[in-house]
């Protein structure tokens, strides 16, 4: 089987597992709907335009719902040991990280493909002008946040408090994608000119790579020998 | 039982080391207040340049060896990286705890604030948090094998991700004064000054480096009595 194939077959068993219970979706997305609306208290609308505080909130809200999508992946093949099932199964290594990767992608995807109208209605943001701008920056900073996530909660998931350990590890280190997704959405809801999103644009562009690279480097040494 | 013996006058060996390290620091402590002038716009707070700066070397120092032994671990394999990564990595919060501690206490007088979201603020508080969820890690992880993969993981992702938090808050915002050491104009210290903090870059290397000996030895020990106990 070629490695597309067969990291395609592992992220199908995992959404089909996803899809048969709908936990891991379903909550994420009520978490981020909690947030955005939790949020609303955090503002002085005599004060504060919510347009001033709504890319934070947005991205805020992404990455705590992100994080517990993320957790799914690995926690679910540790509940019945189902991982060494998987690392004995006639798949390469390679397409198994591969496969849980594309399962959180689409899943973070799926949660900020659903919050991001109530975001718009709850801020009263017209997204439509940029709305292809923004979906690729998000694509952009979500790339980065399912990599590093995929490989930290591999690496979480074997220690001893895996749900408090993902932010602990995670957080810090993924302070320039949340910086830059802000800084780019806050500009773009402003129509500012490309110029000054260049910048942050190839910030969150080399951070991907470099994220990518070491996660292939690495991969392997978070899966049980 | 003789090799833990041995270990065990490492042990003794790295005391010394200790303690000369901290009498070198009181020693450059005393030449920073007694002998060195006080500087002329900020007064005697700018004693603390002496403290605050070289713990952000030792820092950047220690964490640099965390990344490079994580490195050469997942390469060799070898347990003593692990060990050495491990000691390193404590030492270095230790130090930036340091600088977080001693940098408001300078900021105050001269700044006004003890706190500000300054560039080198924030990246050395995020350094703090990268490196506290490594000691965090180790922690959580109770197989050696397994935890010395993993902390290796971590601390390759760490060192290859610090400067992309660096650049972000730099793009973010600074207000911290330019290097005046490790300036393109060369150093814009006045000579004294500048060999007052040389010598306590020195003391405080030394202190860096007696203590991950320090560490590393009593690692050693650790990991030499679990075997035995494993094997009895």
């Amino acid at each position: 089987m070629s490695l597309v194939r067969e990291s395609l077959l592992i992220a199908g068993k995992d959404l089909r597992l996803e899809l048969r219970s709908r936990t891991a979706v379903l909550s994420a997305f009520v978490f981020a709907v909690l947030v955005l609306a939790i949020f609303n208290f955090a503002r002085d609308a005599t004060v504060i335009g919510a347009l001033d505080l709504a890319p934070g909130v947005l991205w805020v809200t992404f990455c705590f719902a992100g994080l517990l999508g993320l957790n799914r992946a690995f926690a679910l093949e540790r509940e019945n040991r189902t991982l060494d099932g998987l690392l004995m199964a006639p798949v390469s290594r390679t397409s198994l990280f591969a496969g849980k990767a594309l399962a959180n992608l689409a899943v973070v995807a799926l949660v900020e493909g659903a919050a991001l109208p109530l975001f718009a209605l709850f801020f009263g943001a017209d997204l439509r002008p940029v709305i292809w701008p923004l979906l690729g920056v998000i694509a952009l900073a979500t790339i980065g946040f399912v990599l590093l996530g995929t490989l930290l909660s591999a690496i979480a998931v074997s220690t001893r408090f895996a749900e408090l350990l993902l932010p602990i590890l995670s957080l810090p280190l993924l302070v320039p994608p949340i910086i830059a997704a802000v800084q780019l959405t806050s500009r773009l809801l402003a129509q500012r000119p490309f110029v000054e999103l260049a910048p942050w644009l190839r910030l969150l562009v080399a951070y991907d790579i470099v994220v990518l690279v070491i996660t292939l480097l690495t991969f392997e040494y978070t899966l049980d020998e | 039982m003789t090799a833990i013996g041995n270990r065990q006058s490492s042990i003794g060996r790295s005391r010394v080391a200790v303690v000369i390290a901290l009498g070198l620091m009181v020693a450059a402590a005393v030449r920073a207040i007694v002998f060195t002038p006080v500087e002329a716009n900020q007064g005697v707070a700018q004693k603390i340049f002496y403290i605050h700066v070289p713990s952000a070397w030792v820092a950047f120092l220690a964490f640099g060896v965390v990344g490079v032994c994580s490195v050469l671990f997942l390469v060799l394999r070898d347990a003593r990286l692990d060990r050495i990564a491990a000691s390193s990595a404590e030492v270095g919060v230790v130090f930036t705890t340091g600088v977080l501690l001693t940098g408001p206490i300078w900021a105050r007088p001269i700044w006004g604030v003890w706190w500000t979201w300054d560039m080198r603020l924030t990246s050395t508080l995020f350094l703090w948090f990268v490196y506290f969820g490594y000691l965090v890690l180790r922690g959580a992880v109770l197989e050696p094998g397994q935890r010395a993969r993993f902390s290796a993981v971590l601390g390759v992702l760490g060192a290859a991700l610090v400067p992309f938090i660096h650049l972000s808050v730099y793009l973010f915002r600074t207000a911290h004064p330019r290097p005046v050491v490790l300036n393109i104009e060369g150093p814009q210290l006045p000579g004294v000054m500048l060999l007052t903090l040389m010598i306590s870059l020195a003391a405080f290397t030394l202190f860096y480096l007696a203590l991950l000996w320090q560490r590393y030895a009593q690692a050693s020990i650790a990991e030499a009595k679990t075997e035995e106990a494993a094997r009895a």
